[in-house]
């Protein structure tokens, strides 16, 4: 009896999924002609996760300037896992949101989910990380820094540095988590510039998954396998603030015994650049939250947007950093 | 010779050594050990510094297998340990004051306490499969863990809060210090007393023990306290390491790693006998490789690769049905000499 009840509930249930999912994509078709009574906008945004300070700061902004813009925001956090990612996309979709809108946790294995929101109509906004797709059409635009050329501009720091000097520059890179557009563009941002001259060497290159913990780690033994570093290039602050930890307790000093070169200018980055600990940070802004309502609207009414839009972001030296440290939000 | 073989932790003993002696070809100072500051420093050192966490883990998960159950919540317990002691040390008035400091980690072990006897409530009362019972609090926890520090990365600047993690006291890290007092007394405690004794009967068969006059309830109860107070302590120390707390990345996964240690270690996923050194070496390994992966320069996308190779070699010598297998065709009395 109980069984068979059961099986009762669980075919109901599946006819009802079934049901709803046809409703919904009937709703597809009149709702984006006819516009629908309600005017206020619905954005699904999946976040990567908190796994850094700047993250932090990127999804405060995006949940402030959603308010102040009369925006109703869906936030999910993927905890850094894409498979909560594209279930929180299939969530978006089945709620029918106006808008999706999200930092892709990897860069490839989106071509379904995404083809899934195409056929519901729903637009697409990547935000501050690419996905790998030649299919151009899975998504509206790509809000976000150019990751390579921020690797660039800290190659180009690097060679004004040691402009003029022979000597071998070796140089430890610790990498942001295996996969994600902002490790592998800036690895080849970086790379692609001190290429040039055959001075630079990069000895070791490991991955401290943006963290700090393993920042720390990971530096640990790089002070410990490699007799002669004299240039740290880590790939955010986080990761750099743990091996400033390391270097000190190696005996060295952070900034002087070996230069650093980090990524992001969050505040804890900026206060240790302001100390000197820090030698040049790269800005990548997170806060892309008021341009990203804007192209919300726009998607939303329709009209055409460029498929790359760029954050404004420069550079930091410790001066500049001492300057700019009281205003800095995040 | 052959009764060293045959010892259960000759296979792990022998991967640890070449683990360590392949480092020796890549950095020649690797067991170089110089004072630094007044406090040891080499990479025999990190190995015992960074080991700390992962065998306290996979010491309560010891106890816990032994009784035929299993913790899958530690990861999220430490996550939870580490964000309630960092939010409580930033609202102190006087964050460097070392009274203050360790009531707040009086009260982070205690809420992982509380955690534990939920669990062993879940299993010893309520009869719910460990699994299951466990799997709820490691889904929740790290949901606990994200409301304390509010999904952000809490920083803390505390003195007292860092010797825990990155101090030295006498010149050896103090979160060495503490994983083998954990050791020692778990050592003491169940092999001492009788307690190791009561664990491996509940675990060989609960009802049996119970028909004996054992209580069997309160042993499952105490073990589950036991693996969350250890896994709480482990949380405090890795976020006093970096003085953060990160509830997303504290003990992501260890949970894993420490079953993975126990296994290694001896000890088997049935219940009924463990081994506290084997599950230690253990973790030592896993750690070793960790530290290994990253000095011998293995490329960052073939690390995971890397780690599963060298577990399947010591699982597969580990196993005896394996090695007659293998080496039995050149006749069963030659069988170790190979090796």
């Amino acid at each position: 009896m109980l069984r068979r009840l059961s099986v009762a509930v669980a075919g109901g249930l599946l006819l009802a999924s079934a049901v709803a999912g046809c409703g919904a994509s009937d709703d597809a078709g009149s709702g984006n002609s006819g516009g629908g009574g309600d005017d206020k906008i619905t954005l699904g945004f999946s976040q990567v996760g908190a796994e850094s300070g700047w993250r932090t700061a990127n999804t405060k902004s995006v949940q402030d300037s959603a308010a102040s813009a009369g925006i109703d925001l869906k936030f999910s956090d993927a905890q850094g896992k894409q498979e909560n990612q594209i279930k929180a996309i299939r969530n978006f979709i089945t709620q029918r949101v106006d808008v999706i809108a999200f930092s892709p946790v990897v860069e490839s294995g989106w071509g379904t989910v995404l083809k899934e929101a195409k056929d519901a109509n729903i637009p697409v906004i990547l935000t501050d990380r690419a996905i790998d797709d030649p299919d151009t059409t899975l998504y509206k635009t790509f809000i976000g820094s150019d990751f390579v050329e921020e690797g660039k501009k800290a190659g180009q720091w690097l060679v004004k540095e040691y402009e003029g000097k022979t000597e071998t520059v070796n140089i430890v890179e610790l990498q942001g988590s295996p996969g994600a557009a902002p490790a592998n563009d800036r690895k080849s941002g970086f790379a692609d510039v001190i290429k040039a001259d055959p001075k630079f060497k990069v000895i070791a290159s490991q991955t401290g998954q943006f963290t700090r913990t393993d920042g720390k780690a990971v530096m640990e033994t790089f002070l410990k396998s490699q007799p002669d570093i004299d240039v740290l290039y880590a790939h955010n602050d986080d990761m750099g603030l743990g091996a400033i930890e390391a270097i000190e307790a190696a005996g060295k000093k952070p900034g002087t015994d070996i230069k650093i070169i980090t990524v992001d200018a969050v505040k804890d980055g900026m206060t240790a650049l302001s100390e000197n600990k820090i030698n040049f940070i790269v800005e990548c802004s997170p806060l892309l939250g008021p341009q990203l309502m804007d192209l919300v609207k726009k998607a939303k009414a329709g009209e055409t947007i460029p498929q790359r839009v760029l954050t404004e972001e420069t550079t930091f030296t410790p001066e500049q950093a001492k300057e700019a440290l009281p205003s800095r939000k995040y | 010779m052959t009764t060293l073989l045959r010892h259960r932790l000759f296979w792990p003993t022998a991967v640890l050594v070449v683990l360590l002696a392949s480092n020796l070809v890549f950095s020649n100072n690797f067991f170089s050990i110089t004072l630094q500051d007044g406090h040891l420093y080499g990479s025999l050192i990190d190995i015992l510094r960074r080991s700390a966490p992962l065998v306290l883990v996979a010491l309560g998960m010891t106890l816990v297998i032994a009784t035929g159950g299993i913790d899958l919540s530690v990861g999220s317990v430490m996550a939870i340990s580490g964000a309630l002691a960092c939010l409580l040390i930033g609202d102190l008035s006087n964050p460097d004051a070392l009274g203050p400091v360790l009531l707040v980690v009086g009260a982070a072990i205690a809420l992982c306490v509380v955690f534990g006897l939920w669990n062993g409530f879940l299993v010893a009362v309520l009869g719910i499969q460990p699994i299951i019972a466990t799997l709820i609090l490691m889904v929740a926890g790290r949901g606990v863990a994200q409301l304390i520090t509010g999904g952000q990365i809490l920083n803390v600047h505390s003195a007292p809060y860092r010797v825990i993690g990155a101090g030295y006291f006498l010149a050896v890290p103090v979160s060495f210090l503490i994983a083998a007092v954990a050791v020692g007394l778990t050592v003491a405690l169940t092999r001492r007393t009788a307690l190791g004794l009561l664990l491996e009967s509940v675990g060989g068969s609960p009802t049996a023990s119970r028909l004996a006059g054992i209580r069997a309830r309160r042993i499952t109860i105490m073990v589950y306290v036991f693996a969350a107070a250890f896994a709480g302590v482990a949380g405090l120390i890795y976020s006093s390491d970096v003085s953060s707390a990160d509830s997303n990345a504290a003990g992501n996964l260890i949970e894993l790693n420490a079953i993975l240690a126990v296994v290694l270690g001896g000890t088997a996923l049935t219940g009924g006998r463990f081994s506290i050194a084997g599950s230690v070496l253990g973790a030592v390994i896993i750690t070793t490789l960790d530290i290994t992966a990253v000095s011998v320069g293995v490329p960052v996308e073939t690390t995971l690769l890397f780690k599963a190779v060298v577990v399947i070699i010591l699982c597969l010598a580990q196993s005896a049905t394996f090695r007659a297998k293998v080496f039995g065709r050149f006749g069963t009395k030659r069988v170790e000499v190979p090796a």
